[in-house]
């Protein structure tokens, strides 16, 4: 499954223009790329169009305008933007909810308690299942391959932000604070200090002269 | 060169070539889906597995290059378990629906199923099913049988020149369509049929109608553009089923453009299957006696310089030859080919065909096209041009209306007349790409003459030629494109009225139509009109006598190309009715007016046609220069400012067995407006 399966009814919209902000990013990353080779851009640029869409109606997801958008830019045919689009799962060919919950499934995370996270989703996020978007439009979970934060599973990765040493009220926790609007630090729920053991260093701790 | 051992057959090629040409060279057959010799190697089907000495693993014959001292083996142990494993995957969510496919009898599946596959399956987990797609009103898809070789991915992107298609979503989900619902838009699209190994897509209009053992085959020619693409007709039981291109690398490489392939149920509607006598004014059923007798009762007193013949698009050398020698007889020389008012010029053969030839656009360096749109007038040759141009970077200079979509870049330099004449006079910035080339070449469009200064036209275009370096010795890179397969023989049989002659004048009182639409208001309102042909629309309305005649699949005839390439079709099925084939029926004619020609078979006739033309002689072309640099009749500089007009009425109609085609009558009317058509679908 690329794209999950919304419950939300939508439209294709009838046209998709880059704003300003769009633009500027469209500038940068376009010139990573030596002259000719303009087609290595459409993965960045296909990320502009989903964090357009989310800036501008709350969905973040690449419609078929948004991918001509990104063709006529890279002067690429269009089928061939469409062809990478709907290759990588991270991109969304519908809108999703207001949050994308990403929950990690893979081997180290599920062994800390992913299936933990997930419930969790479903509870305080009322979301039915993988693939799903919640009633309210809020949220919609999709369980994702390896995030590759192992050492700190498990992992929930909530549209661009990992929350790291999940579990189920950690997560119960941050899904209202979600709702509230808030913004939580991403990182760490343990207070752990990026990717060192839990609780403090336990190396490095004697360094001469301190 | 590298020397290659394939299964202890020791084989010299070229280095660079892959393995699988290797192995071909050796002859050892190697089976594959995705490999196809004119599309790029995508390697993905592995059918295609050998074994190679030293190899840990068995390769992908198709994308492995050979190596000097390469061993090869195609029929080890190793490869044969490959294979099957290979046919064992792809069979996994192939369905078992041979019986109700359209690629029965003809599927490569099948065939190298039997030939390298296991003999069962032990697969019994479900098999996915996929939505069939729209792909157009020509393409039917079943896309559950589709294999994802992306040959036809390919083909649209590389030969057509309209990337539309694509393979999209991955893994178990991966699909091959457009994404975005629509009929692919191209003029090509009938060869994604021939290109699937597999029963995804067929032929709409061919559908369920007939299986390929039941099909008698006949090789022939089209004549439905000016290609002279190479066909198969298939018929049974006297009624043409399908027609399928033939390989042949100078003409059509192994394409066809979809009005030859699909416009033949034109063949059985509107047909004129017998003779009609216009008796008060109104046209009669009537016996081929009677409609000679009407046409030997007017004849006779009408003094030959005031008898015309016209020869439409459609008509073949044979029929022609005799015509032109039955108004000698009769002692008019008022013969007229030019049904388009193209103010061609008949004194030299250079001035009116494709010199280049078609495969010579792949040595070109440079081209320039003139008002024409060589998509539509003729797809196959617009196919090598793209080809061209993706291989070489060739510059293209197009000159004609804006924004057309040739399927390849090109460099729009102007609309018309005021472009050309700066080219004519060296001014142009174009002029600069010309000269700085080696192989330069133009394509002439045949509409452009048909402009009140046509002549100026051809003077002009032919002044380009001259002055950048497309007139060589050995290269002749002045080109004109035809529309129909009638076309260059009538001028190379010289069916154009002398100095100070016409075919359509007011003092013409009979009137001779080979096939030719023309414009009843412009026929003199006495004139006594007869109309030979196989399908009758105005033209044949206003005649006097209709004489039924055979169409280009129901006789044996000899076709000229716009090359000026000689070809023989072959007679696939009879006319219907009482119609009968056009040299034969002028040959009885003749009789009855009391001039009777000397030919009583075919071999006479076309002995005849290579006395008056030592071009039928044979067949072929021959590749030639251009030793004399004198242009055509016409004032170069008299060329008026007007635009290049984009070619009138649409490529689906084109000429009228297209005209009476129901398949061609819904492109037209997919194609002339696809939104609507989509939301009906």
């Amino acid at each position: 499954m690329t794209t999950p399966d919304t419950t939300i009814p939508f439209t294709q919209p009838d046209s998709f223009s880059f704003d300003a902000e769009s633009n500027a990013a469209i500038e940068t990353i376009v010139k990573r790329y030596p002259a000719g080779k303009q087609a290595s851009a459409v993965i960045p640029l296909l990320y502009v169009v989903q964090r357009q869409m989310k800036r501008q109606t709350g969905s973040a997801w690449v419609p078929n305008k948004g991918m001509d958008a990104v063709a006529e830019r890279l002067g690429m045919a269009p089928i061939r933007v469409y062809e990478v689009a709907t290759f990588y799962f991270m991109f969304n060919m519908k809108p999703i909810g207001k949050y994308h919950l990403q929950v990690c499934g893979t081997t180290p995370c599920w062994l800390r308690g992913s299936d933990e996270v997930t419930r969790a989703c479903k509870d305080a996020g009322h979301v039915a299942g993988f693939g799903q978007t919640s009633a309210d439009g809020m949220f919609t979970m999709t369980e994702v391959e390896c995030l590759g934060g192992c050492v700190n599973a498990p992992i929930l990765c909530v549209d661009d932000d990992y929350y790291e040493d999940m579990d189920y009220e950690s997560t119960v926790k941050l899904i209202e604070a979600l709702r509230r609007g808030e913004q939580p630090a991403p990182g760490s729920v343990i207070g752990r200090q990026t990717s060192a053991p839990v609780g403090g260093p336990l190396t490095l701790t004697d360094v001469p002269g301190e | 060169m590298a020397k290659v051992t394939v299964d202890g057959i020791e084989v010299e090629v070229p280095s660079g070539v892959s393995v699988l040409q290797a192995c071909e060279a050796a002859g050892r057959e190697i089976p594959r889906f995705c490999y196809h010799e004119r599309l790029s190697v995508a390697g993905n089907c592995r059918m295609c597995l050998v074994e190679v000495e030293k190899a840990p693993k068995p390769i992908a014959s198709c994308a492995y290059p050979v190596a000097d001292g390469m061993k090869v083996f195609t029929d080890s142990p190793m490869v044969r378990n490959g294979r099957r494993g290979v046919m064992e995957f792809l069979l996994i969510n192939h369905p078992l629906d041979c019986p109700i496919c359209d690629q029965g009898g003809e599927c490569d599946l099948q065939d190298q199923a039997v030939s390298y596959g296991l003999d069962h399956s032990r697969y019994k987990e479900e098999k996915r099913a996929v939505k069939d797609k729209y792909m157009g009103p020509l393409v039917k898809t079943i896309m559950t049988r589709c294999i994802q070789c992306t040959r036809c991915v390919r083909f649209a992107t590389e030969v057509a020149g309209v990337p539309e298609l694509g393979a999209t979503n991955r893994g178990e989900n991966m699909e091959i369509g457009t994404y975005v619902e629509k009929a692919l838009t191209t003029e090509l699209s009938g060869n994604l049929i021939d290109i699937c190994p597999v029963g995804a897509l067929t032929s709409r209009p061919y559908a369920f109608v007939s299986r390929p053992w039941e099909l008698r085959k006949t090789d022939s020619i089209d004549v439905l553009d000016a290609t002279g693409t190479n066909i198969r007709v298939d018929t049974r039981s006297g009624e043409v089923l399908r027609i399928l291109p033939r390989t042949n690398d100078d003409v059509n490489e192994e394409w066809m453009a979809d009005r030859g392939r699909f416009s033949f149920d034109g063949l059985k509607r509107r047909r004129l299957d017998r003779p009609w006598v216009k008796v008060d004014g109104k046209l009669k059923p009537a016996t081929w006696a009677e409609a000679f007798g009407a046409i030997a009762a007017k004849f006779k007193g009408i003094p030959g310089e005031r008898i015309g013949a016209v020869a439409g698009e459609l008509a073949d050398a044979e029929a022609m030859v005799v015509l032109r020698d039955l108004l000698e007889a009769l002692g008019s020389r008022n013969l007229e080919c030019r049904t388009d008012g193209a103010a061609l010029d008949a004194s030299r053969r250079d001035f009116y065909t494709f010199n280049t030839g078609i495969a010579g656009i792949e040595e070109a360096d440079a081209l320039l096209i003139i008002g024409c749109n060589p998509r539509t007038e003729s797809p196959v040759i617009n196919a090598r041009i793209c080809k061209r141009v993706a291989g070489g970077g060739v510059p293209v200079g197009f000159v004609g209306p804006r924004g057309l979509d040739l399927t390849y870049r090109h460099d729009w330099l102007g609309e018309g007349g005021v472009t050309l004449r700066a080219l004519a006079d060296g001014t142009h910035r174009f002029n600069e790409v010309l000269r700085g080339a080696e192989r330069p070449m133009l394509i002439l469009g045949r509409d452009a003459l048909t402009r009140a200064d046509g002549a100026a036209v051809l003077a002009a275009a032919w002044q380009v030629a001259a002055q950048n370096n497309m007139l060589q010795a050995d290269w002749h890179g002045f080109n004109m494109l035809h529309h129909f397969g009638g076309q260059v023989a009538a001028l190379d049989l010289g069916f154009v009225p002398p100095a100070g002659g016409a075919a359509i004048a007011p003092q013409i009182q009979a009137l001779w139509l080979l096939g030719a639409e023309v414009d009843p208001a412009a026929i003199p309102a006495g004139a006594f009109v007869v109309y030979q042909g196989h399908h009758g629309e105005a033209a044949a309305a206003r005649a006097d006598v209709i004489l039924p005649g055979a169409a280009y699949t129901e006789k044996d005839a000899t076709w000229v190309n716009t090359e000026g390439r000689v070809q023989r079709g072959r007679l696939a099925v009879y006319p219907p009715g009482e119609a009968r084939e056009d040299w034969k029926i002028i040959r009885a004619a003749s009789e009855v007016l009391g001039k009777r020609l000397p030919y009583d078979s075919l071999d006479a006739v076309r002995t005849r046609l290579a006395a008056v033309n030592p071009a039928f002689g044979g067949e072929g072309f021959a590749p030639h220069g251009c030793a004399d640099l004198a242009g055509p009749a016409g004032d170069a500089t008299a060329v008026t400012d007007a635009a290049f007009a984009p070619v009138a009425g649409n490529y689906w109609q084109a000429d009228v067995i297209s005209r009476a085609s129901p398949t061609m009558a819904e492109c037209a009317k997919v194609y002339a407006a696809p939104a609507a058509a989509l939301a009906a679908e």
